[in-house]
């Protein structure tokens, strides 16, 4: 084989390179140049990934809840049932955790103690608390025979909720876990990059609590 | 204690699962005995269950497909033989376990055959191909693996330890809800698809990762290889499809353990939205499958055919659309559901544009190999096979996807048959090409190229005369999942499929005796430069098998077909690139994490399925204390010095310049 033919790629029978660059494009220096990314770019990427797959599975739960809405087989419905002052102090309770969060990840950045440890005790406490009224709302419904059982509304309203609050279950636990790593490892590069996740995870999970609080108890109040 | 547990759950009334599962375990003991007595255990234990190398899990997954393979295809042919001798008589399975036959076998040829055997090709291959030296998350990739592992196993326990389902491949409610399926089948499928499916969930995350962030410098998105591009589209579509599974089959897993109501009869539910949900993550896995295969073919019509892939960008274009499109198609799998003639018209040109970008494809490799000089090795061979075999399949498709043929032709041996045609004729065939192509890669050592033909021939002759009778057998009427039958016209057909099938058994052996004499002749067979294909891409820039840190320096890319550019000027010039300065690499260090959470998962799938409580609570507690130890490590890589670094890196350029010199003495 002629090696100076090869090496350009041209070959007899596609003189043109067809769905090639061709020309200048071929390996100009500026456009080409990807940069490599650093570890907490890729870790925060991916942890991204993670959290729109996660949302998907959300928008799975939410679509169903949005067939099964009306299905309440003669038993109550979102209307007799929700309790928005309740739903209120949830929504409370989880959006400034949030902001707390947001203040212990810039302490973890600033490597300040106050900032950091302060900001995750308020955090654990408010998304304690939001638990706490979820559960107590969750109690409160089966008690009044209105469990999961009831009618497949009820069903999908379990589901999609109790989803979230297991959400917010893991995140507490994982907030300890990150607590006691940068207790006893210190500000570490890649115990940063796992506080920058958690943050991530603890915002989604408020973004997720907004369409909630939306479709499931406005929207279900109304109905 | 033990839950619904109890020795009424091992089948010692029925011989044939009894005898299999027997047979399966004396195999296991014997392997981990040999494994034992040859002190073969520590190296093991270091060198592969622990590994997070991108590499070694990739063989581990494509081991696992290749095992399964074996199980899925032993269904396989007692659902034809049953079928051959079921004509106006019993047969000899009874249809409790042929129910269960046809679940098994397509549960496991999908989630545990199919998808280890592309996601272990793309995660050897694609790294390899980027220039980089690992995926993104290295300890993540083994978690997937083992998750996987312990879904095949699960599903394998069920064959002694109480039964599988009978419901299908995708248990379909209200017939897998507990009212009509009360024992635990359904638990053993959904529960093992579960754990599988985070451990595929990850897998996707981690690849599409990789490819957008980690590549060598210069490895722009439209000089990496096709193979690249297929493995970004499949990790999307697993991103985008597989939290779709797993929420769908958690409510039915409420359905069946809480009492929930979302697919019963009753209270409400809806089993028409589980149709839905279930095929808006079945229809993109079909092309979760089919897109690395595709990237496969690319690279063997490109390398054999000794030319640049014709129409690179459009390949680029058809690959990305097909991603967007798969999820626009879902309820083709259900026109008969009534939707009225406006959806099922739309739904039904979406399922036909498909076929436009895999057209192209088609004719791009149609394009590469005219006035190609074109090498018919065996990888070649299975992507000729795919181009005809897939060109069926897909027409037969796009006459499926017309809503009114479709309604004659609806859950009939016609689908069947396109299914298996195009799964075959096009996952299945290119997961041996990609297995013959890089198995030289991996090991050092290229497969036996007669035996290989003759896997090929048994294989593509077995497929025709399997499954051609299929779409006779669906337009004279025939359902599937038929366990007897007593219509004349339908006996022949059914008995030269059967005969078709022990044509492919003949292919299967003859691969194991492929991997059997290979690995011992393999001195004659071995691959010394690491480029025994005369390739065009970064992967065959270095030794086989590869140095755990894959490329001594990394490689810097210039312009497509970064490796063919390289080589072409090392002949022109007689001598190869002035040695590179090295340096240290830090690499990943080996964690048993992912192996031992796979244990926990295993123990926390199996008290579900047997209701043992306390079980779950501890396996789950078991994990987490895994991850929490593996979180406090201190030391996450290790370094290879320079020395080491040099002198396997010399090692293989000594080899190359020895070919180097051969090659252009030969064509002085």
């Amino acid at each position: 084989m002629s090696g100076a033919q090869a090496g350009t790629g041209v070959s007899p029978a596609d003189p043109y390179r067809i769905g090639h660059y061709v020309g200048f494009r071929q390996g100009t220096a500026g456009h080409a140049a990807r940069e490599l990314a650093s570890k907490r770019v890729i870790v925060g990427y991916g942890f991204w990934i993670f959290l729109l797959s996660d949302i998907v599975m959300f928008s799975t739960f939410f679509a169903s809840f949005g067939v099964l809405s009306g299905q309440t087989a003669g038993g109550p419905s979102g209307k007799d049932l929700f309790n928005l002052t309740n739903v209120a102090i949830e929504t409370a309770c989880l959006l400034f955790s949030s902001f707390t969060c947001g203040i212990a990840s810039i302490g973890a950045r600033t490597h300040d103690n106050l900032m950091y440890y302060g900001g995750m005790a308020v955090t654990f406490v408010f998304g304690a608390s939001f638990l706490y009224f979820e559960m107590h709302e969750f109690v409160d419904l089966i008690l009044q025979g209105a469990g999961p059982e009831r009618s497949a509304f009820l069903s999908a309203f379990f589901t999609v909720v109790g989803c979230h609050g297991l959400h917010v279950t893991l995140g507490l636990m994982w907030l300890l876990t990150m607590v006691a790593q940068v207790f006893s490892k210190g500000y570490r590069p890649d115990i940063l990059r796992r506080v920058l996740c958690f943050s991530l995870f603890w915002h989604t999970l408020d973004i997720i609590w907004v369409a909630l609080f939306t479709i499931v108890y406005l929207m279900g109040a109304g109905q | 204690m033990l839950g619904k547990l109890s020795w009424s759950a091992i089948p010692f009334d029925q011989p044939i699962p009894l005898a299999a599962g027997a047979l399966v375990l004396i195999v296991i003991l014997a392997v981990l005995a040999w494994i034992l007595v040859k002190g073969y255990m520590p190296y093991l234990w270091r060198e592969w269950i622990t590994s997070v190398d991108h590499k070694r899990i990739g063989v581990m997954y494509c081991l696992l497909g290749l095992v399964m393979l074996i199980r899925g295809f032993i269904d396989a042919i007692m659902m034809r033989s049953q079928q051959a001798l079921a004509f106006r008589a019993p047969g000899y399975l009874p249809p409790d376990h042929f129910d269960q036959i046809f679940s098994a076998h397509g549960t496991l040829m999908i989630f545990f055959v199919a998808m280890p055997f592309v996601i272990g090709l793309m995660n050897f291959a694609m790294p390899l191909q980027l220039g980089a030296r690992d995926v993104a998350f290295p300890t993540l990739n083994s978690v997937s693996f083992w998750l996987t592992a312990t879904g095949a196993l699960l599903i394998n326990i069920s064959l002694v330890v109480g039964e599988f389902s009978r419901t299908g491949w995708l248990a379909y409610p209200p017939l897998s809800e507990l009212t009509y399926s009360p024992d635990v089948g359904v638990d053993y499928y959904l529960w093992s698809v579960q754990i599988s499916g985070i451990g595929t969930l990850l897998t996707g995350v981690n690849l599409v990762t990789t490819v957008l962030k980690i590549h060598a410098p210069g490895m722009t998105y439209m000089r990496m290889p096709i193979f690249c591009w297929t493995t970004l589209a499949s990790n999307l579509l697993i991103v985008a499809a597989f939290p779709v599974l797993t929420a769908t089959y958690a409510m039915l897993l409420l359905d069946r353990y809480l009492g929930f109501h979302f697919f019963t009869n009753t209270a409400g539910g809806n089993m028409m939205m589980f149709m839905n949900l279930i095929w808006m993550w079945g229809h993109p896995e079909v092309y979760i499958l089919i897109l690395p295969a595709f990237g496969i073919y690319s690279e063997v019509v490109s390398t054999f055919s000794r030319k640049p892939l014709f129409g690179y960008r459009s390949m680029v274009m058809a690959t990305m659309a097909i991603c967007i499109i798969s999820f626009m198609v879902w309820l083709h799998h259900f026109f008969t559901m009534g939707a009225g003639a406006n959806v099922n018209a739309i739904f039904g040109i979406a399922s036909m544009i498909i076929a436009v970008p895999t057209g192209v494809k088609i004719f791009n490799w149609l394009f590469t190999m005219y006035g190609g000089r074109v090498v018919f090795a065996v990888p070649m061979m299975w992507a000729i096979a795919f181009m005809i075999t897939f060109t069926i399949g897909g027409m037969t498709g796009v006459l499926l996807a017309v809503p009114p043929a479709d309604f004659l032709v609806h859950n009939s041996l016609f689908l069947v048959a396109h299914f298996h045609n195009v799964i075959i004729g096009g996952v299945l065939f290119g997961v041996f090409a990609g297995y013959t192509y890089w198995f030289p890669k991996a090991f050092g050592f290229r497969l036996h190229e007669g035996w290989g033909r003759a896997a090929f021939w048994f294989w593509v002759i077995g497929f025709y005369v399997a499954w051609m009778p299929g779409y006779v057998l669906g337009l004279e009427g025939m359902t599937r999942r038929l366990q007897h039958y007593d219509v004349a016209a339908w006996h022949p057909w059914l008995v030269i499929a059967a005969f078709g099938t022990v044509i492919i058994l003949l292919g299967i052996i003859s691969q194991i005796v492929q991997l059997f004499v290979s690995i011992k002749l393999r001195e004659e067979l071995r691959d010394v430069t690491g480029d025994p294909w005369n390739g065009r891409s970064l992967e065959w820039s270095t030794a086989s098998p590869p140095p755990p840190f894959n490329f001594g320096v990394l490689p810097n890319v210039e312009g497509e077909e970064p490796y063919w550019g390289v080589k072409q000027r090392a002949i022109e010039r007689g001598e190869l690139r002035p040695e590179p300065e090295y340096s240290e690499i830090e690499l990943p260090r080996n964690s048993p994490t992912g192996f031992i959470c796979a244990f926990f998962a295993t123990f926390a799938g199996f008290a579900l399925i047997w209701h043992i409580w306390w079980l779950v609570i501890l396996s789950c507690i078991g994990a987490f204390i895994t991850f929490v130890i593996f979180a406090w490590r201190d030391r996450s890589e290790y370094i290879i010095p320079v020395e080491e670094v040099a002198r396997l890196d010399r090692a293989n350029r000594t080899a190359r310049a020895a070919w180097l010199a051969a090659n252009v003495q030969a064509a002085e």
